[in-house]
């Protein structure tokens, strides 16, 4: 074919060459970080690092230590004291599970604030992970009278009873189905974990979460420095960004030492129980085996590792 | 001349023809658009910073307005080219500017879609965990991950059939029939599964008894099967009195007749899903009374849309079922502004609020949008009218405005 | 291909459903099998013998009183019917008092040391053996660990705390607590 009588029009371009698809994405990707970092998240932070950090399950056991070491010094340096990051791997022959007394909880909310304490939760503004709902005696477990902002002068308040309600660590959990990119999953000891550098913050699983267990930091989280606790994990207790989803993790930085959850220790009347479902010998499977066990929206088909149960 | 040349050539012609040789009543409708896009910017650019808390969205309704729109405009994509069905059925004479306009507007359509979900997503820089091959898509098990698959892929269907079309328009090549017709009849199976894809992103959630319904999805289809045809319906009397675009008043009774059918089918389910709930009565009714009425004496601040969108849908059915108000130009309009409004009501406020009111624990946030999810919901509409203008204006003044001769040189 | 896998992966979930066994018990129980065959035991809470199994925290004594025998010769006069006490005027009995009585529980001879049913002395460290005398469940759960509080390791060293730790003995319930501040409300998270 013949050239046509053309509109005028400059010189076209020649066309890129010598790079592959992926590297020419990757060159695209690290200029747009670059405008990201300029306009406004420079003041979170968002390094070019962050930007292409990749998946934890992607990390070779060096650059896991890199990033580890990286974050520690980045976060010693925001709260002004030592921070230790670890990853540490789930045991074997371990699965952990959950059992909390319907009959014993009084609701008076320790747990709530000993978990904001222990897992770096933004004061402000404000993100609890455990939600204590309380309801009528009488009416049973019926989620629509549930009330999660009563203030009492003193609890028990008389006909009620009280069911927190934190992350169930489902065996068949539906935030980590619905995840569009594989940043949220279970690991081998049973705990649903979030990789916070790979959610993207579609808040799919929180939709998907039948429990109101995931929090989603609309704002930068904010944590007063002298109260912020430098024992942290990757996939727990670090802290979030702004934008990114995060839950209970079961405390992932104390039970995989061996340590009770802080909401277990905190609680004054002893009515939360934690330990290893495999261990026929732990004080969970005890309850398991001689208490009625109420699991929450059991038909769902997620089967929680969070099992409420009547102790008296 | 080269194909690079050629196609250059066809970048600055057609935008050449975009922004030239308009009436002021484009002007002014772009300057509208363009001011939508400018404030937008702002608005964005705050939210960008501080994060979505400068939305009205929470965890206990952690999708709002921009979700909505999302959806509704996944609707309007897909049944822009289903069209070209009944376009085909009827052997309508300008068949070939009835897909054609019927996958502008799907193109516009799924770029709003996706900005939708780009400002809704609490980490837009980390877009490319998205992407296959380079992020990490969760596939089989992730509808979301499907969705931007089958969006994406829609998307690049109707942008190459259109776009081939207008280039061979402006080029005077004759197109190839069985290319451009192939992918036509290609896109009408995926549009039907993008907007069920998208329904099943909300059908699959267990956790959301307002959504837990297996005919969700129908609902979807005929629901969008009203809006998208309502829109092409005002585009094609506007564009045969501005341009010489003919088509037939039977045609478009008749699409508006198949509107009726559509609305009246969207009708039945509805009604379907009412009945269940109410006569059943179980806890999950309370979705319903926070849509209709309210909760714990509190009004609802949806109930009067949910009952507007309600209204509307009956009204608009029976303008479209009676031949008289069919056939009648100006009921037929009313009927198609009243279908447009009733369905992204219900698409955009009465799908997703109340299957989060109240959230999975029982406790009620009552969300309404922020002025920055306004805002920037008007900007990403001014993006897509600007789009859906800007190409329409190009294929008009391709198909209708050239000269034969000048787009047909002597010697080709 | 990814349909293919979805295909797949619609199958695997559309198999019949087996019989209703949380999947974590089938787990146990392949681990305890495993555990027979190999040295890979599942971590097990360490089992410990005679006190040592239950350490537990110190009894809450108020300040000053213990030991009693500083007041309390071994060879004073003992009125053993009910009887106001004066000097322990700040102890409320609300345990069944009306069939029960301090030396039910508190040794007459030695009062450092309480006493089971069938006149054996125990020390205070070791008063839930007389708790169990009456609640023998709760004991059993206590034992367990179901009952009351304990903290330290899930996989090892436990603290345990005595039954006197939270219920006062002479006046067991529980007395109402101040619950810590409700959450914000979402409308006033800005």
């Amino acid at each position: 074919m013949r050239e046509l009588p053309t509109l005028p029009m400059p010189a076209p371009e020649p066309p890129a060459e010598g790079y592959t698809r992926r590297e020419a994405l990757v060159m695209g990707l690290f200029a747009l970080a670059a405008a990201a970092t300029t306009t406004g998240c420079a003041a979170d932070k968002l390094a070019l690092d962050d930007f292409v950090a990749k998946h934890f399950k992607d990390l070779s056991p060096a650059e896991l230590q890199d990033r580890l070491a990286q974050m520690e010094k980045r976060y010693t340096e925001s709260y002004g004291k030592p921070v230790k990051v670890s990853a540490t791997p789930a045991q074997e022959g371990v699965l952990f599970g959950y059992a909390l007394d319907l009959s014993r909880c009084i609701g008076c909310r320790k747990c709530v604030y000993g978990c904001v304490e222990e897992n770096n939760q933004s004061r402000d503004p404000q993100t609890h992970w455990i939600t204590v709902l309380e309801m009528d005696k009488e009416g049973g477990v019926n989620l629509q009278n549930a009330n999660a902002f009563y203030d009492h002068e003193t609890v028990p308040a008389p006909g009620k009873f009280y069911m927190p309600v934190a992350c169930q660590q489902c065996e068949n959990p539906p935030c980590v189905k619905v995840c569009p990119v594989e940043a949220t999953w279970r690991e081998p000891d049973g705990i649903v974990v979030i990789d916070y550098d790979w959610c993207i913050g579609c808040r799919n699983c929180i939709a998907g979460c039948p429990y109101g267990a995931r929090r989603f930091n609309w704002g930068t989280p904010g944590i007063p420095k002298d109260e912020f606790n430098p024992v942290t994990e990757y996939l727990g207790n670090r802290p979030r960004q702004r934008g990114v989803v995060e839950k209970c993790t079961f405390c992932i930085q104390r039970v995989r030492q061996g340590l009770y959850p802080k909401c277990v220790e905190v609680c004054p009347v002893g009515a939360r129980k934690f330990g290893n479902l495999l261990d026929p010998e732990s004080e969970i499977r005890y309850i398991i085996e001689n208490k009625r066990v109420y699991i929450l929206k059991e038909e769902l088909n997620t089967q929680p590792k969070f099992f409420y149960y009547y102790g008296l | 001349m080269t194909l690079i040349s050629k196609v250059g050539n066809f970048v600055t012609g057609t935008a050449r023809m975009a922004f030239l040789g308009g009436n002021r009543y484009y002007y002014a409708w772009l300057a509208v658009l363009g001011l939508c896009i400018v404030q937008a910017s702002f608005a964005f650019a705050h939210q960008f910073q501080y994060g979505l808390i400068s939305t009205s969205m929470r965890d206990s309704v952690s999708w709002g307005f921009y979700i909505g729109n999302f959806t509704f405009f996944v609707g309007v994509a897909a049944a822009a080219v289903l069209l070209v069905v009944p376009a085909y059925v009827y052997d309508w004479k300008p068949i070939k500017e009835v897909a054609l306009f019927g996958e502008l507007l799907a193109v516009a359509s799924i770029v709003m879609c996706l900005l939708f979900v780009l400002v809704d997503i609490g980490r837009p820089d980390r877009f490319w965990h998205i992407i296959p091959f380079i992020g990490r898509m969760n596939l089989p098990s992730a509808i979301m991950a499907w969705d931007a698959i089958v969006l994406n892929i829609y998307l690049a269907v109707n942008l190459v059939v259109a776009s081939y079309l207008v280039y061979c328009g402006y080029h005077g090549i004759h197109y190839n029939r069985k290319f451009v017709w192939s992918l036509v009849i290609f896109s009408i199976p995926m549009a039907i599964s993008i907007h069920t894809v998208t329904a099943f992103l909300y059908n699959g959630m267990a956790s959301r008894p307002y959504w837990n319904s297996a005919i969700l999805a129908p609902r979807f289809i005929a629901s969008a099967f009203c809006s998208g045809p309502a829109l092409l319906l005002i585009l094609f009397q506007i564009l045969r009195k501005v341009s010489a675009f003919e088509i037939k008043d039977e045609a478009i009774h008749k699409v508006a007749e198949l509107m009726a059918y559509a609305m009246g089918f969207n009708l039945f389910l509805f009604g379907a899903e009412v009945f269940k709930e109410y006569y059943s009565n179980t806890h999950e009714l309370v979705h319903y009374q926070y849509l209709f009425a309210g909760l714990d004496g509190k009004a609802s601040p949806i109930a009067l849309y949910a009952w507007m969108s309600l209204a509307f849908a009956v009204i608009s059915f029976f303008l479209f079922l009676i031949p008289k108000t069919r056939r009648n130009m100006v009921t037929m309009n009313i009927g198609c502004v009243l279908i447009y409004a009733s369905v992204y009501i219900e698409k955009g406020i009465a799908l997703i609020i109340p299957g989060f009111t109240p959230d999975q624990l029982g406790q009620v946030y009552a969300y309404v949008p922020s002025s920055t999810e306004l805002r920037v919901a008007a900007g990403v509409f001014g993006v897509g009218f600007l789009l859906f203008t800007l190409m329409v204006k190009v294929s008009v003044a391709i198909l209708f405005e050239r000269p034969q001769a000048e787009a047909q040189p002597a010697h080709a | 291909m990814a349909l293919g896998v979805f295909a797949a992966s619609l199958l695997t979930a559309c198999r019949p459903v087996e019989e209703h066994v949380p999947r974590w018990s089938k787990a146990a129980a392949a681990a305890v099998r495993q555990a027979d065959d190999t040295t890979k035991a599942p971590a097990k809470t360490p089992v410990k013998t005679a006190a040592a199994q239950f350490p537990v925290a110190p009894p809450p004594f108020s300040d000053g009183v213990f030991p009693c025998s500083e007041c309390h010769g071994k060879t004073d006069v003992v009125n053993r019917t009910p009887h106001p006490v004066e000097f322990h005027e700040d102890i409320v009995l609300r345990h069944d008092e009306k069939n029960r009585w301090c030396l039910d529980c508190h040794d007459a001879q030695n009062r450092d040391k309480l006493h089971l049913a069938d006149g054996r002395l125990i020390d205070f460290t070791e008063s839930y053996k007389l708790c169990g005398q009456c609640h023998g469940p709760t004991l059993r759960d206590w034992k367990a660990g179901e009952h009351g509080k304990r903290t330290g390791m899930w996989n090892g060293e436990k603290q345990y705390l005595l039954c006197a730790n939270c219920h006062s003995p002479h006046s067991p319930g529980f007395k109402p607590l101040k619950p810590q501040p409700a959450p914000v409300r979402q409308e006033a998270i800005k």
